[in-house]
């Protein structure tokens, strides 16, 4: 009963834990490059989830000056993720362009067929 | 100028000779050697200048840059250091000529190279001569042994690369794993590297560390060629005989040695070493070196490496009189320095004559070989003498004082190994001069040399011939002298009449070397 | 007047600059606006150092939002030092680049690649100068994504698959720093460097402070290389074009240092780094065995880019050795090493750009004959070299010195046994390719091959004289790290 409470009261973080680690598994395990790219965007956007929720304040409303209500959100992390997922979105385009020069340079995007075209000094 | 300037212009005129020797290039071959030996003359005029005021008991000193808060490059000549720069100057001089020689009449490739590699080398010499403290005097030490690689590895053949290997791995390898750490634990013990009269450890570093201390200094300086790390020495041979005449008989070997003396003397301190006798082990470990690279040297054909292992030899003989640490057997290693010079270049550069002028390498080939080559077999008799140190040669003197050193300090061991390792020296170094005199030259060796000869096109032989090609088989058959060039020949006389007049001049340098006896930088 | 606002023009400079190499890409224009851009940062880099020198830590507000609610430029000691650095090595790569590049990566897409290179370069000091913990993490972004591009445009089909390599790790890494500032966010309301310090050694061994110092020291260890954490770092260094193996060997791996010094010693304090979390053993074990293997791996290489790349790797560890002493000597050391090791990475690896010009491989077999061919171009490596090893007179033996110094000092003396010896296998290494140079004779299937042109020669020989001029005057070096070490240090271990 008391794991439970545990796990339910910090439900975001084990949300954020799932998703990181599915994300820095694709990352590590997969062979084909573009997965392991959605493995890299999983694993961003898990610290994204993060961070939002951080800010959270339960019973609060957004930062905007209204009649009735005293406790706001805190801004300043979306504001934050804001910036990060420009950065996380220009990253993932890089690795994309990157993607398909290898796959004009080596005609795959498969790490194990790769390898094997490496032999060359 | 005063001597400050005197002595950077020692350290630097060489390093200005090397750019200008690069600039002339082969292309320009004379005035490149031109320009070599004036270097060597701009070398050793303010060395010898410089002499008078340490004579005097002066110490001029230059401090040239601090790279870091009391770890300045500086320069003060005393007279250990002048003796050193003095013989490895003068000796330039007259090395300059054989190397022009040498180099021509063996026609060897690279000369530009070499030559300023060489030029490097005395300058790095110097510079060890001078040095005013432990951190100029590394500094130096490394400038040398990698200046000195490309003329090791000259031939640029496997073989030369294989011992230019061996020459550097054990050079720096001893350096800078051993000699390094010595280096910055003096440091941090004396917080000094200054060379001071009595030593900077006295106090600061006791009981077994001193030992220890003693041993990474000793082994650190693998220019000394203490065995079991002397195979570099010998390797070092297939440099050309110019090299191994003034480099790894002179300079290098003697900067090794030097650098023992400098260390025993103004870093640790004679007394200090006397009273605490953690050197006892060294002078054991040097008396073994002499005798074990004599026996080796007895075994060698060639000889080149025979030659190379007597250094070994004759080194350790600096090394014990350091060891002992009484006054009598520091001078007689310092002398030993210069000595062991004259006799030691004479016989290399009666080597190299012989390998310019019949190809000749093994003691085996060379019998008979008295008849054609006179003076050059003359002068090996001389230089062997002197090395074996009998009147009226200078080895005379570096030995007596080492016995006396020796009787001083009770130490019965060493007196015995330097009577036994006077007996091999005569063993090994007479034989070659005996079997050119009085044996006649083997017959096959006759046809052989010939064809040689017929195989190179032009003979080397005749070049002190004024090319007289055509008459080359007739001179043959009728025998008579023909010599390596003449500029083989004069150097090498004249190496082998300094030998003597060391002997018979030697007052001049009794009196610079009593100076650190005097000032009590040597105890009695 | 403007002196005033140098603190962000010497950001915001390269920043504009990169857009308009995309618009003027006459011939030569973008190659041209880069240099100006790079050298104007030089000087303002320069401005900054003597400015903090005399009057103290400069802090700019940007758009007069006062800290901690807007972001702060903050310069001391050691972020100025550190900005000299890499806009330095960069003034003399940027002119090395110019024939260099037009050999490797031709004309065509030239001014993408110089958009790349001020974008790189703008967040490599962005990184440096910022006093905003999140705004670290942007820059530091901004020039990895530049950093990808540069390693893409080498040659070889690998130096893609080496840029891939290092995006995954790079951002993974990235993504490690924004969890640490995250917590550290989420503990204590600020993201300013001075307030966070405060409040942060307030909470002391508090869970979410440890692990957001983990995160964060772990990350900026991926952006260094530290070994084990340096497996992008060769490929990448071996494939990119020659300028950019110079540019970021002597500034990307520098700028991850000073993120991991600035971290540690400023945010956490060394207190609770070193005293409570015991930081420096880790550090230093990581060091030494990096410093041993990555150095033997270098001997085995038979790619000159290759070796020195691991030789990186190595010299790293000689600044994280440096740093985990965590006493005054120690730090100084390090940062002294990061100083020298700009300077010798840059000569090194621009020296080898030039042999790349002339025989079109880096590989040590075209080096053969190099000696002879090209003199002055050796001459420029051995230089480099032998600072690298480490010989009295050259930057190198500065660094060294005092690293042993101060392992000697802190009672570490085997330590600075080792680091005596493993000088020995950086000799090995660069000895190899000495030899190679001088003593073999070119192929012959090589073409006749003439000396490099000035333009190539000069930036080589500029780094490459830097190296003997700080092993002598080693005023700016050696007063520069301690100067560094004391702003971040304190009264800390003294």
């Amino acid at each position: 009963m008391a794991l439970t409470d545990a796990i339910a009261a910090h439900f975001n973080y084990w949300i954020v834990i799932i998703l990181m680690m599915t994300g820095f598994y694709l990352v590590i395990a997969h062979p084909n490059k573009i997965n392991k790219l959605i493995g890299l965007t999983i694993f961003q956007t898990s610290v994204f989830i993060l961070y939002i929720s951080f800010a959270y304040v339960r019973g609060a409303t957004a930062p905007i000056i209204v009649e009735g209500w005293d406790d706001y959100v805190n801004p300043l992390p979306h504001v934050l993720i804001l910036t990060a997922i420009v950065v996380g979105i220009a990253t993932t385009a890089v690795g994309l362009a990157l993607v398909v020069r290898i796959h004009r340079a080596f005609g795959t995007i498969d790490e194990d067929e790769i390898q094997p075209l490496l032999t060359d000094p | 100028m005063n001597a400050a300037d005197l002595i950077l212009v020692a350290v630097f005129a060489p390093l200005v000779g090397a750019f200008l020797i690069l600039v002339a290039g082969d292309q320009r071959a004379n005035l490149r050697d031109t320009l070599m030996v004036l270097a060597s003359v701009a070398t050793f005029v303010p060395v010898a200048t410089i002499l008078p005021e340490v004579s005097a008991g002066g110490l001029p000193r230059v401090d040239v840059v601090e790279v870091v808060p009391g770890l300045p490059i500086a320069f003060e000549v005393e007279p250990l250091g002048m003796l050193f720069a003095l013989i490895a100057s003068f000796l330039w001089i007259i090395t300059s000529f054989y190397a022009i020689g040498y180099m021509r009449g063996h026609h060897e490739g690279n000369q530009t190279r070499f030559f300023a590699c060489f030029a490097i080398a005395i300058s790095a010499a110097i510079g060890v001569a001078f040095a005013a403290n432990m951190f100029t005097l590394f500094f130096a030490y490394e400038v040398l042994t990698i200046s000195t690689y490309p003329l090791v590895a000259h031939h640029q053949d496997s073989e030369a690369q294989r011992a230019g290997r061996t020459y550097l791995g054990i050079l720096l390898t001893t350096s800078i794993c051993l000699q390094l750490v010595a280096i910055i634990w003096t440091w941090f013990a004396a917080g000094t590297l200054d060379f001071t009269p009595g030593g900077i450890l006295a106090g600061k570093v006791t009981g077994p560390e001193l030992g220890v201390l003693l041993f990474l200094y000793m082994y650190g300086i693998g220019k000394a060629a203490l065995m079991p790390i002397h195979s570099w020495l010998p390797a070092a041979m297939v440099a050309p005989t110019p090299v191994s005449a003034l480099l790894h008989a002179v300079a290098v070997v003697k900067a090794g040695v030097f650098t023992v003396l400098k260390v025993i003397i103004y870093i640790f301190g004679t007394e200090t070493l006397r009273t605490t006798g953690v050197s006892e082990w060294l002078i054991y470990v040097a008396g073994f070196t002499i005798v074990a690279a004599s026996c080796i040297a007895l075994t060698k054909d060639n000889l080149k490496a025979r030659l190379a292992y007597s250094t070994v030899s004759q080194l350790s003989y600096i090394v014990i009189g350091a060891a002992l640490a009484t006054p009598w057997a520091i001078m007689g290693a310092a002398m030993h320095i210069a000595m062991h010079a004259f006799g030691k270049i004479t016989l290399f550069f009666c080597a190299g004559a012989i390998m310019v002028a019949t190809h000749k390498t093994e003691i085996s080939q060379m019998h008979g070989l008295g008849r054609r080559m006179p003076f050059t077999m003359g002068a090996f008799l001389l230089g062997a003498l002197c090395v074996i140190g009998i009147p009226p040669f200078g080895g005379f003197w570096s030995k007596w004082h080492l016995v006396g050193g020796a009787l001083d300090a009770g130490e019965m061991l060493v007196v015995a190994v330097l009577l036994i390792s006077t007996l091999l020296n005569v063993a090994y170094l007479l034989p070659p001069v005996l079997y050119a005199f009085l044996l006649p030259p083997k017959p096959d060796d006759h046809d052989l040399e010939v064809g040689h000869h017929q195989h190179h096109g032009e003979a080397v032989a005749l070049h002190s011939y004024g090319g007289e090609g055509h008459g080359h088989r007739d001179l043959e058959k009728r025998g008579g002298i023909r010599e390596a060039p003449l500029f083989c020949v004069v150097p090498l006389c004249l190496t082998a009449l300094g030998t003597i007049a060391l002997f018979f001049y030697v007052e001049p340098l009794f009196g610079l070397l009593y100076g650190i006896i005097e000032a009590g930088t040597v105890t009695k | 007047m403007i002196a005033v606002h140098l603190p962000i023009l010497q950001v915001v400079l390269p920043l504009i600059a990169a857009p308009l190499c995309v618009l003027f890409r006459a011939r030569d224009l973008p190659w041209a606006i880069a240099a100006v851009a790079t050298w104007t940062a030089f000087a303002i880099s320069g401005l900054l150092l003597a400015q903090v020198y005399s009057v103290g830590v400069i802090s700019y507000e940007i758009g007069d939002w006062a800290p901690p609610w807007g972001i702060e430029y903050r310069i001391d000691a050691l972020n100025a030092f550190v900005l000299l650095v890499v806009s330095g090595v960069s003034a003399a790569v940027i002119l090395f680049g110019r024939d260099s590049m037009l050999a490797e990566f031709g004309r065509s897409r030239e001014y993408l690649f110089y958009t790349a290179y001020l974008l790189t370069f703008c967040g490599l000091l962005g990184v440096t100068i910022t006093g905003d913990a999140f705004n670290l993490f942007v820059f530091l972004e901004i020039s990895s994504l530049g950093t990808y591009v540069l390693i893409a445009s080498g040659n070889n089909r690998r130096a893609l698959l080496a840029s891939y390599q290092y995006l995954i790790l790079g951002t993974i890494g990235a993504t490690f720093i924004v969890i640490g500032v995250g917590f550290l966010y989420a503990m204590t309301g600020t993201l300013n460097m001075v307030d966070l310090a405060g409040r942060v050694q307030a909470y002391g061994a508090n869970t979410t402070i440890v692990v957001a110092f983990t995160f964060l020291v772990v990350g900026a260890s991926l952006k260094l290389a530290l070994f084990p954490l340096h497996l992008w770092l060769p490929a990448a260094y071996t494939y990119a074009p020659s300028m950019v193996s110079a540019f970021l060997a002597a500034t990307a791996t520098k700028v991850g240092l000073y993120v991991l010094v600035r971290f540690v010693f400023t945010i956490f304090g060394p207190e609770f780094s070193f005293v409570t979390l015991s930081l420096g053993l880790p550090l230093a074990i990581l060091a030494l065995v990096g410093m041993f293997v990555t150095s033997t791996v270098a001997i085995f290489q038979n790619d000159v880019k290759r070796m020195l790349a691991f030789s990186s790797v190595a010299q790293i560890g000689y600044m994280v050795l440096g740093i985990s002493i965590h006493t005054m000597l120690g730090v100084a050391a390090g940062l002294m090493h990061l100083f020298n090791h700009a300077l010798m990475k840059g000569a090194l690896f621009c020296a080898v750009g030039c042999i790349v010009y002339r025989v079109g491989s880096s590989r040590l077999d075209a080096f053969a004959g190099a000696g002879r061919r090209m003199p002055w171009t050796m001459a420029a490596f051995c230089t480099g070299g032998i600072s690298l090893i480490g010989l009295p007179l050259t930057a190198g033996f500065v660094g060294k010195w005092y690293l042993v110094l101060a392992l000697i000092d802190r009672g570490w003396w085997p330590l600075a046994v080792l680091v005596v010896l493993s000088s020995m296998l950086a000799v090995i290494y660069i000895w190899r390719v000495v030899e190679v140079a001088y003593f073999r004779d070119p192929l012959p299937e090589a073409g006749p091959v003439e000396e490099a042109p000035l333009s190539l020669l000069l930036p080589t020989w500029a780094l490459a004289f830097a190296n003997i001029w700080f092993g002598i005057e080693t005023s700016l070096n050696v007063n520069g790290a301690f100067a560094a070490a004391e702003s971040i240090l304190g009264g800390f271990g003294s």
